[in-house]
């Protein structure tokens, strides 16, 4: 008689799963882990602020009206700035996917362009644009059109060549082509690349308000900074990370309205 | 509307695919072309619906195309060329929106393809959702929309398993009962050329010419597998492709 046994399971795992309340759960431990090792003094008070002055800091900020007096000059100049640079980079983008002369002379461009500190040109942007506004929607705009165009020029060469061929076999005409089985193709590697290029316009937004700005996060940030002040600056930056995980989210529900067909 | 091939060869960089081909399609007739994998049979079905040039040779249309024909020259892709994006009715209107057709006129081709090939109430899904047999339904309904004066179908039931390419032959058969359609069907399976084809043609493994041509006379509606004429044409069909199938197995692959 042979031994009888069940085979043993070995798949399962490399998989990831929703897993709802994980990432809350790790932010409230972070946060309270703070409290409880400042409050016994386990982390000095030089270190890190105690999680509940931030907040009370916050609190002072909501009531004094202070935060929007910051809050919405950074909104609109990370609306005007981002919606330049990544609707340009877009359509930058989909000529270089859709034209082989337009690729050979700009993707050069834009590997140079690329790799270069968008916050070492601030100066000049300043004389090119003028101190005050111009220059900080040139910053954040010129930052999210580099990262934009690459990304929608991947984007439409990834879209599949038969149903590109197929369109044609049909006799659709170029417009419909581009507009009908290019774009909407195209579209998800778009929406990916905008994740990062929305979060490269949050960092270069305070850039450019700590180098010149009455109001606006970063200078909250720079003031409160330059005066060790440690519990304002942990405020400017959870705003800077809600401002972050908002604009995510809001993406993610853009990408389950356009992307339904993808299930 | 016939199709005419003259004296058209081809070659991709060195390597010669097609030689010296001259075929004529005839009108309401389905003409099969097998031949070894790799012997040019796509590229030659590529060249009759203008997606690709040959290098030497003529493709020519003779008559015009019937009434209302949208697109005279319509395929069918072996892997459906769905857009995912697009329900089943949204792909096949798809084919009709360039023509200003007036979005009533659109709706009822539309309901009609979709009656034809059985789709009636599949309009809304979108082709994730639907097998693989279905998907391939929508493509002919689609291709059907345009009503096309010479379909080509490039192994259009390749990517189906056996029980629905039964199915789908059926369909196919059934269509052309009703109102026949000229077709250039390749395909690699002698069991769909010998049910569907009034002609075959059989082509040699790389560069492909023509080796055969063999006409079938019984009627699509009535060919029934078990048939020994049937039988005997897909012997004869196996003996002639079966050394160049070997040969065209053996070798290496230089493209």
């Amino acid at each position: 008689m042979s031994e009888i046994r069940p085979v043993p399971f070995r798949g399962g795992g490399f998989r990831p799963q929703v897993r709802r309340w994980v990432g809350l759960i790790v932010f409230v431990l972070l946060i309270a882990i703070a409290e409880w090792g400042t409050r016994t003094g386990w982390i000095s008070n030089l270190t890190l602020p105690r999680p509940s002055d931030v907040l009370a800091t916050f609190g002072e900020l909501w009531q004094s009206g202070l935060l929007f007096k910051h809050l919405s000059p950074s909104l609109s100049r990370l609306a005007v700035g981002a919606v330049l640079g990544v609707s340009v980079g877009v359509s930058v983008g989909v000529l270089i996917g859709l034209f082989s002369y337009v690729r050979a002379g700009l993707v050069p461009v834009v590997a140079a362009l690329f790799p270069i500190p968008k916050i070492a040109l601030l100066p000049l942007f300043v004389i090119w644009f003028g101190i005050d506004e111009g220059s900080k929607y040139a910053l954040i705009a010129f930052g999210t059109f580099t990262p934009t165009v690459v990304a929608t020029y991947g984007a439409v060469d990834n879209v599949d060549r038969t149903l590109i061929r197929m369109g044609q076999s049909f006799g659709l005409t170029w417009w419909s082509i581009v507009r009908k089985i290019v774009l909407p193709g195209a579209m998800p590697g778009i929406l990916s690349g905008l994740r990062i290029s929305l979060a490269i316009a949050i960092i270069l937004l305070v850039a450019a308000e700590m180098l010149g700005a009455e109001y606006g996060i970063g200078a909250y940030i720079l003031e409160a900074g330059s005066l060790y002040d440690l519990e304002r600056l942990f405020a400017g930056v959870v705003i800077l990370s809600a401002l972050g995980v908002i604009v995510s989210s809001a993406i993610t529900m853009i990408e389950k309205r356009l992307l339904r067909w993808r299930g | 509307m016939e199709l005419r091939l003259k004296n058209v060869s081809h070659a991709y960089g060195g390597t010669e695919v097609l030689r010296d081909i001259t075929l004529t399609i005839p009108e309401g007739k389905i003409v099969c072309i097998i031949g070894p994998s790799g012997c040019g049979k796509s590229t030659l079905l590529r060249m009759m619906g203008g997606l690709e040039q040959p290098d030497a040779g003529d493709i020519l249309q003779v008559g015009a195309p019937p009434e209302g024909c949208l697109n005279p020259l319509t395929y069918v892709f072996q892997d459906f060329a769905l857009l995912p994006w697009r329900s089943v009715e949204g792909n096949i209107a798809l084919a009709l929106e360039d023509h200003r057709l007036g979005r009533g006129r659109i709706r009822e081709i539309v309901a009609d393809v979709l009656a034809r090939t059985g789709l009636a109430d599949f309009a809304g899904a979108l082709p994730r959702q639907l097998s693989g047999g279905m998907k391939q339904r929508v493509a002919i309904a689609r291709a059907l929309a345009v009503n096309p004066a010479v379909m080509l179908l490039d192994e259009p039931l390749s990517a189906l398993d056996a029980q629905t390419r039964e199915l789908l032959m059926d369909d196919l058969i059934g269509l052309w009962t009703r109102a026949p359609f000229t077709a250039v069907y390749v395909t690699h399976n002698l069991a769909e050329a010998v049910r569907l084809g009034h002609a075959i043609v059989v082509l040699s493994r790389r560069p492909g010419a023509i080796r055969e041509m063999i006409e079938i006379d019984a009627p699509l509606e009535a060919r029934d597998m078990s048939d020994p004429v049937l039988a005997a044409k897909q012997q004869q069909l196996w003996h002639l492709m079966r050394d160049e199938a070997r040969a065209a197995d053996a070798e290496l692959a230089n493209v």
